[in-house]
C-alpha cells in the first residue's frame, strides 16, 4: 500500500463522514460548517487525480463563496441555537430505504459495466491548454458556451438583487 | 487496500449523490435543502473528472464541463438564497410546510 492510496482512502471517508453529518445534524449551523469540510475533501480528491485547476476553482466558488453565501443566510433567517425539527420516523426510515435503494442499483450497474478508456496521448490539464481551449473558436473550443455563461452570471445577478430587495410601498 | 481507480471515484461519486438525495427528502428547512442540491451537484463534478481522466486523457471536456456546472451552480445558490430571504421576510419562516402558498 503507498502513500497515495492510503491519501485517497483518507480523502475519500473525510468526504463520506462530512456529507453524512451535514444532512443528519439537527444543528443548521453545524450542516453548513460540515457540507464545508465535505467540499474541501471533493478539492483534495480533485489535487489527488491532478486537476489543479479544478481544485482551485472548487476551493474558491465552493469553500470560499457559496458556504459563505449559505451561513450569511443562515445569520439572517434563522434564531441562534434553535435546533431544526425532529422529522417523522416514518419518513426518515422510507427516504433512507429509497436513497439507499438507489445506491444499491446505481453500483450494481456500475460494476456489471467494464468501462474501456482509450490509451492516447494524454493532454495535460495545465492553465496554459485549459485557456486555449476555453477561448478557442476552432472546433472543441468552448468560446460560445463562455459568452453564454457569462450573460446567465449577469442575469443572475440583476436577479437576485431584484427578487432580494426591499420593495418600498408606493414609489410610482 | 487495493490501488483506487474510476471505480471507487464513481463509488464515492454515487454515495455523495444519494447523501444528497437523502437530505433533499428529509430535511424541511430550504437552506438544508439547498445544501443537499449542492452535495448533488458535486458528485456530478466529481463523476465528469473521473471519466476524464481515466476514460478521455486526450480530451478535456469533462473538465469544461465541470467548469459551467461550478458556474451555474454559482448562480443557482445566489437566486436561491434571493428567494429564500424574500420568503422570509413574508412569511417569517423558511420551512417548506409554511409556503405553502406563494404568494402573499
Amino acid at each position: 500500500m503507498t502513500g497515495s492510496t492510503f491519501i485517497f482512502y483518507l480523502l475519500a471517508a473525510f468526504t463520506l463522514v462530512n456529507a453524512v453529518m451535514a444532512v443528519a445534524t439537527r444543528q443548521i449551523f453545524r450542516a453548513a460548517i460540515f457540507l464545508l469540510f465535505s467540499l474541501i475533501g471533493i478539492a483534495g480528491l480533485y489535487f489527488w487525480m491532478q486537476y489543479e485547476f479544478i481544485a482551485a476553482v472548487q476551493i474558491i466558488v465552493y469553500v470560499g463563496g457559496i458556504t459563505v453565501l449559505i451561513i450569511f443566510s443562515i445569520f439572517l433567517t434563522q434564531q441562534a441555537g434553535d435546533l431544526l425539527p425532529k422529522q417523522k420516523l416514518k419518513r426518515q426510515i422510507f427516504s433512507m430505504l429509497a436513497a439507499f435503494c438507489g445506491f444499491a442499483l446505481t453500483i450494481f450497474q456500475i460494476y456489471q459495466h467494464s468501462f474501456t478508456g482509450n490509451t492516447a496521448q494524454a493532454v495535460e490539464p495545465t492553465v496554459e491548454n485549459i485557456g486555449n481551449q476555453m477561448l478557442g473558436v476552432n472546433e472543441g473550443g468552448y468560446a460560445l458556451p463562455f459568452e453564454v455563461v457569462s450573460i446567465l452570471l449577469l442575469a443572475a445577478l440583476i436577479g437576485c438583487i431584484v427578487i432580494a430587495m426591499r420593495s418600498k410601498p408606493a414609489t410610482i | 487496500m487495493i490501488e483506487p481507480g474510476l471505480y471507487h471515484l464513481l463509488f464515492i461519486s454515487a454515495a455523495l449523490f444519494f447523501i444528497g438525495v437523502f437530505g433533499f427528502f428529509t430535511r424541511r428547512n430550504l437552506i438544508t435543502i439547498l445544501m443537499s442540491v449542492e452535495l448533488i451537484l458535486n458528485s456530478v463534478n466529481l463523476n465528469f473528472i473521473a471519466f476524464n481522466k481515466y476514460l478521455w486523457p486526450n480530451k478535456m471536456d469533462g473538465l469544461f464541463f465541470t467548469i459551467f456546472i461550478i458556474a451555474i451552480a454559482a448562480a443557482e445558490a445566489a437566486v436561491a438564497i434571493a428567494i429564500i430571504i424574500n420568503l422570509y421576510r413574508s412569511h417569517q419562516s423558511i420551512d417548506v410546510e409554511k409556503a405553502e402558498e406563494m404568494k402573499y
